[in-house]
């Protein structure tokens, strides 16, 4: 026990960063499982810190209350802006999600409400490490689950080839606009999770470097399974700390090696670190791991 | 009548890839659908399964009129369609592949898979069982957990039909369904198509190979340019002229 | 009156720069559908690599200018060998081309932070000599007119290149349809290669351009550019190089406009990224530009 709480003295931010890029990890994974390339879970997630810390802050609205507030409001600000966005293909999805982030920063940074360039400060510590760990085992589990249902299968089938999954009944702009609602609500309420974790957030917290991170935890992760995302926040978001162990403090190291790994995951290793547990070869069995019968 | 087309138009950029087409498929039967290269066809069958809406002109499936409505809706209704360069989900298993195709008849729901729950499982078990009867049907019972993105081209091709049979369709749209297939599998899919129809499934397919269309089909229709140039049975139509002429350029006259 | 024409001025000297960092960033994306987003690192790049040639190497700037321009050139041939040929074969290779070039990106920032420090840095005083002329009220100096001549002369050469030259006719060939021109006899690796290399030595050339006249260079600078080279090339339409030129000249004076009439400098971006967000969602095609950007 005391060892445990000497970890946590000197890892529990750490430990805190993990679970929280975890989670946002995953809710980008959600968007990119029906093959949507949106790069404004960070804005997403700045929604919700800022509409909950506000809340809790200004208002003295309890937790659970202002958290459910500010998953629903980028929920809602998901729904809004996916019925137009998602119409587009590819690299344009993510260029227009990419301008929406840099958007609702700007307007962020510039309204009195939010705190401006200083940030909202002064938010109550409410988040604990058990919360935010609880919220991504109950994540995890659920999204795991997701891929099994109807649901799981429409994005899928979307993500591999949206012409073919509409002659199949599939309503793809329903199911892709699902997708992104969820992920927008996941990132929101992992913002107000966060928000209440360090007394401040600022702007800078939600930007484009942060939803590009975001994209690179899925990739070096993989995103054919639902604890690639995980992975690739954990060892990504543990990589400085790990490198410091090792001598290599510099900053342009960091980044290079940062870099690298991106790299050498998209040339050699494109389905990510998780493909390296998938069974080989075979494909995955059907939903509940029991094989069906081959016989003919 | 299943399906009826009238005076359907579509123009592309001032092109009319299809100009008037008026046909009719009754169901229970193996229509075909032939015609030179250019000709319209496979423009037909994208407004047949509702990837594309008819500049001008109506389509009846069932009696109801079908022409505006988009492809996921008249997969709802019970058409499905395989594709001229075969659209599989490459990264999924066969049987993936017609697990993904059960998504009109298998509604998954989303809670009971949750708590993992008695009922779930057993749903499930029969979904599979069904995919598994899909596979077996086409002849991929071998293959089930192979990923699509390594089946042989004629495999591709029976694992698209497996796919499509999934949603438990009426009506069968094929787009050359046995092009550039050896020998034994174009008779496997021919007694399937065989089948299918014995069993009361409605077919419309497209075809190059001329003996196939002929040996399978009750009614065929020609198109040429847009147009419909004949619709009978496969006597009728290989010893029509305007076919012959459309096809080699030259009337018969003058051999 | 006199203030208005004299936005007019500044706002077309910066759109010029913008022009001709945003005609790489299109060559590129005309040629191979894939949105090079190494090309802000290669824009730091060129301009700290002309810095060191004429504050440590001691070299004028005019004979700098073309060095540097060239060692862009040649990292654009490494990014096309390590990051993009590579991945030519995959079904997702615009994806895939997508992350690979973030990685790039990361590893020469890296390279920029390793080698150049991390402090703004500046030109020698004498790297170029000013002179400031006043012209019914406006004022000119010889370094806008000059910066302004050698990107309107880069970017009118391209054109020409493209239009005349055989390699640029091959180029065009390639971006309509690699397969014919490969059919034609066209080399279209070496031409994808000839590409980049053009591409990055022009975004290279903007890069010191614009170092010389803000004269301020420090490794993130390409931050501030990358975004506005993409609402750029957006706004005059994906792969349409008069697109990108135009795009880059609209958004300068835009950009200038918006803090005249505000008064502020502040929602200054926040306006030009929502015209990016409009354009994309009402005519994605953009201004010029020919590209199919919605789903099939």
């Amino acid at each position: 026990m005391a060892a445990l709480n000497q970890f946590f003295a000197i890892y529990g931010s750490l430990v805190n960063f993990i679970g929280i890029n975890a989670l946002l990890a995953l809710s980008l994974y959600l968007t990119l499982s029906a093959g949507q390339l949106s790069l404004g879970n960070a804005a997403f997630a700045g929604i919700g810190g800022y509409t909950a810390g506000i809340l809790t802050m200004k208002c003295g609205v309890p937790f659970l209350v202002s958290v459910a507030a500010g998953s629903l409001l980028a929920g809602v600000v998901g729904l809004v802006l996916g019925l137009p966005v998602l119409r587009l293909r590819g690299v344009f999805l993510a260029i227009a999600t990419l301008a929406f982030g840099e958007v609702v920063r700007i307007v962020v940074l510039n309204l009195d409400i939010t705190g401006g360039a200083q940030g909202l400060v002064g938010i109550p510590n409410i988040t604990t490490t058990w919360g935010i760990y609880l919220a991504l085992a109950v994540s995890g589990y659920a999204i795991a689950r997701l891929r099994y249902s109807r649901v799981g299968w429409c994005f899928e089938s979307i993500r591999e080839d949206e012409t073919a999954a509409e002659t199949m009944g599939i309503n793809t702009t329903y199911y892709k606009t699902l997708a992104f609602t969820l992920g927008a609500v996941l990132a929101g309420f992992t913002g107000a999770l966060y928000a209440h974790l360090n007394y401040i957030i600022t702007p800078g917290e939600f930007g484009f470097s942060v939803a590009l991170d975001l994209l690179i935890y899925n990739i070096v992760g993989g995103i054919r399974v639902w604890y690639g995302p995980v992975l690739g926040a954990a060892l990504l978001t543990a990589l400085p700390e790990i490198l410091r162990g090792t001598g290599l403090t510099a900053g342009p190291i960091r980044m290079a090696i940062n870099g690298l790994i991106l790299l050498l995951v998209i040339l050699f290793l494109p389905n990510g670190l998780a493909s390296l547990f998938e069974r080989g070869g075979r494909g995955k069995p059907t939903a509940f791991g029991a094989a069906v019968s081959e016989e003919a | 009548m299943l399906l009826e087309v009238n005076e359907v138009t579509r123009t592309f950029g001032g092109v009319n890839a299809l100009d008037g087409i008026s046909l009719a498929v009754e169901k229970g039967g193996v229509h075909g659908l032939i015609g030179p290269n250019g000709a319209g066809k496979t423009t037909l069958i994208n407004v047949l399964s509702g990837i594309i809406a008819p500049s001008s002109g109506r389509v009846f499936f069932d009696g109801s009129p079908v022409h505006a409505m988009p492809a996921h809706r008249l997969a709802a209704r019970g058409v499905a369609r395989t594709f001229q360069n075969v659209r599989l989900f490459p990264a999924m298993t066969c049987l993936e592949n017609v697990i993904a195709g059960q998504h009109l008849v298998a509604p998954r729901p989303f809670l009971p898979i949750l708590f993992c729950l008695p009922s779930a499982r057993r749903e499930e078990a029969g979904y599979g069982q069904e995919a598994m009867a899909c596979l077996r049907r086409v002849g991929l019972a071998d293959r089930v957990h192979v990923p699509a993105k390594a089946l042989s081209y004629g495999e591709r091709r029976r694992l698209e039909i497996a796919r499509a049979l999934a949603s438990r369709p009426r009506l069968l749209l094929l787009d050359e369904p046995v092009a550039g297939m050896r020998q034994k599998g174009v008779r496997q899919v021919g007694s399937l198509i065989q089948s299918l129809a014995a069993e009361g499934m409605t077919i419309l397919l497209i075809e190059h190979n001329m003996s196939f269309v002929m040996g399978l089909c009750s009614t065929i229709t020609v198109l040429n340019f847009g147009r419909t140039l004949i619709t009978g049975s496969p006597d009728e139509v290989s010893r029509c002229p305007e076919v012959i002429e459309a096809y080699l350029g030259v009337s018969e006259h003058h051999a | 009156m006199a203030l208005l024409a004299q936005q007019l001025v500044n706002g077309l000297f910066i759109g010029s720069v913008y022009g001709l960092f945003a005609v790489g960033y299109t060559l590129v994306f005309g040629v191979l559908d894939i949105l090079n987003l190494a090309h802000a690192a290669v824009f730091t790049l060129g301009g700290l690599i002309a810095l060191w040639l004429v504050g440590t190497g001691g070299l004028s700037i005019w004979t700098a200018f073309p060095a540097a321009v060239l060692c862009c050139g040649v990292l654009g041939l490494i990014l096309d060998r390590i990051a993009f040929a590579p991945l030519r074969q995959r079904t997702d290779s615009n994806f895939s081309g997508l992350i690979s070039s973030i990685a790039m990106a990361i590893i020469f920032e890296s390279a920029a932070l390793g080698l150049f420090g991390a402090r703004t840095v500046r030109f020698p005083a004498h790297t170029v000599t000013v002179h400031i002329w006043r012209w019914a009220g406006i004022f000119i100096t010889s370094l806008q007119v000059e910066i302004v001549g050698i990107a309107i002369l880069l970017m009118v050469a391209l054109t020409q290149f493209l239009n005349r030259a055989r390699a640029g006719k091959a180029i065009r060939a390639v971006a309509e349809n690699d397969r014919t021109a490969r059919l034609l006899g066209i080399h279209v690796d070496g031409i994808i290669a000839f590409t980049f290399f053009i591409s990055s030595a022009l975004g290279g050339a903007a890069g010191i351009l614009f170092g010389l006249y803000f004269n301020s260079l420090s490794p993130d600078m390409g931050h501030s550019i990358e975004l506005k080279g993409l609402a750029v090339i957006i706004l005059g339409g994906m792969g349409s190089i008069p697109g990108a030129i135009l795009g880059g000249l609209a958004f300068g004076l835009s950009e200038v406009l918006t803090v005249a009439i505000t008064g502020t400098s502040n929602l200054r971006d926040a306006v030009a990224f929502t015209v990016l967000f409009t354009v994309l969602i009402l005519r994605p095609s953009g201004l010029l530009g020919r590209k199919k950007m919605r789903e099939a």
